[in-house]
């Protein structure tokens, strides 16, 4: 049966839409069927980090209004023939979305796709709202910082108020992906601790993604990079997150500095 | 006993602010919907009762519109029952549940509200949060958001939480702010309550 996947965090700049793409290609390598939806209308990234901006004709907005079927709006991906973009508008605001319009285009995805995910803009307003409002499960992207676990804490209870599983009754099943963990810092004390940052949202792990320059070489030649760098340790913390996703269980690693020979003799030192 | 009015959606968006501030206020209570306001669109009101069972809202019956609208679906027509504003005076009286229980941790931007007695949270508080009683506040995790206690005027209510990391406390009126609690009672269990004019933190051990 199709899921549809919210990615969404209140504070921007997290990595939502770093984490759409690697997920959504992590997801589709897997062998599912895959879309990845970008709610971001007017400020939209997705189809730049997915490296389809050459090729998009008609969007959520044109499809929402009637001016497209769906079919002509969706992009699929060049690498991955079973993942699937469907691009926002640049040139309208989030005020283009209709709480009905966005029901209709997500039961006409759930029919072709095993995952629909939807990167939610930042903010708690319409956008993000109506991103969150049909998802079956939540991917809440947090920084180990506090204005960033309390953005998140504050799009938590959004989940559990504002969607339609909350006004039925039931409830958002809720992973915490937490991104750009910095090891040397953590090891420092200068970034929250993975267990402090637990214990405020109180929602399971999903998986831990380092700081990594591979993360942003990805996003600049416009692929995800669980297709650019698979072997990359960013890459393999969405590999771990999207099995976890499909139900396997087991252990989050958290990963920690990878010191040489030099380093692990005087690295204590500054520790 | 609801009062909805035109337009509809906006009645219902006020609805749910409310219902987010207090969760358990409708939870097994049967409800009347005086539906004078809204007898100038009657075609609204199917859709209304839809809305109200969506949120879990129980509707025995309606009053304040006319027979031929209620169909065959909609629960009976009372007739004789009182303007709300006489009847929301008349019912303070009646005991009220003098305490609010909640399994869950409340989130940021999420405000708890009980005038009536003690609030009772199972789980943490929120930085940016908070938990209005009319009594005591009980906080069986870490309060990092605003506690209220004895906001109706009782100057013996308390705070008791097992972790204290709060932006606020006040008792009746009086309050602290995160800068003037004690240092050393920052991640402790503590209770606080009021000495005459002044509020006392505590450790709790």
């Amino acid at each position: 049966m199709a899921k549809v996947l919210v990615v969404t965090s209140g504070k921007g700049g997290v990595g939502k839409t770093t984490s759409t793409a690697a997920l959504g290609a992590a997801l589709a390598q897997n062998g599912k069927r895959v879309v990845v939806v970008d709610f971001d209308v007017g400020l939209r990234n997705l189809d730049l980090v997915m490296g389809a901006e050459r090729r998009v004709v008609f969007d959520l907005i044109n499809v929402i209004h009637g001016d497209a079927k769906l079919p002509q709006a969706l992009i699929r991906d060049k690498r991955l023939e079973n993942l699937s973009l469907l691009p926002a508008s640049q040139t309208r605001d989030k005020d283009a979305l209709t709480i009905e319009g966005v029901a209709r285009v997500i039961s006409e995805l759930r029919e072709k796709f095993d995952w629909i995910i939807c990167d939610s803009p930042a903010g708690i307003e319409k956008g993000a709202t109506l991103a969150m409002h049909h998802a079956d499960t939540a991917v809440i992207v947090t920084n180990p910082e506090v204005s960033s676990v309390r953005d998140s804490d504050r799009i938590i209870g959004l989940l559990d108020a504002k969607t339609a599983k909350a006004a039925a009754g039931e409830k958002v099943e809720k992973h915490l992906l937490l991104t750009r963990y910095d090891p040397a810092r953590a090891a420092r004390g200068e970034m929250l601790k993975v267990d402090d940052v637990l214990e405020i949202l109180s929602i399971p792990l999903l998986s831990i993604v380092p700081e990594s320059e591979e993360v942003l070489r990805a996003s600049n030649v416009g692929a995800p990079v669980t297709l650019n760098a698979p072997q990359s340790t960013p890459a393999r913390a969405y590999f771990d997150a999207a099995k976890r996703l499909q139900g396997e269980k087991f252990e989050v690693v958290v990963p920690e500095e990878r010191r040489g020979f030099m380093g692990r003799l005087f690295g204590r030192r500054v520790a | 006993m609801l009062a909805p009015e035109p337009p509809l959606a906006e009645w219902l968006d006020e609805l749910d602010a409310q219902m987010q501030r207090s969760p358990a206020y409708f939870a097994g209570k049967p409800v009347v919907a005086d539906l004078t306001a809204l007898a100038a669109v009657p075609e609204t009101v199917a859709g209304l009762f839809e809305s109200l069972a969506a949120r879990g809202i129980r509707l025995v019956g309606i009053e304040g519109i006319e027979p031929a609208v209620t169909g065959l679906d909609l629960p009976p027509l009372l007739t004789g029952g009182r303007a709300l504003s006489e009847v929301a005076e008349e019912e303070k009286p009646r005991s009220e549940p003098a305490s609010l229980l909640l399994d869950m941790p409340v989130r940021s931007g999420q405000s708890v509200v009980f005038g009536t007695g003690d609030v009772t949270i199972i789980g943490s508080v929120a930085s940016g949060a908070e938990v209005v009683a009319g009594g005591s506040v009980h906080i069986y995790g870490t309060l990092r958001g605003r506690a209220v206690a004895g906001v109706a005027g009782n100057g013996t209510a308390r705070i008791f939480c097992r972790r204290l990391e709060a932006e606020l406390l006040a008792i009746d009126g009086l309050y602290r702010t995160a800068d003037d609690i004690e240092p050393q009672l920052r991640g402790k269990p503590a209770q606080a309550w009021l000495a005459g004019d002044s509020m006392v933190v505590a450790g709790l051990d």
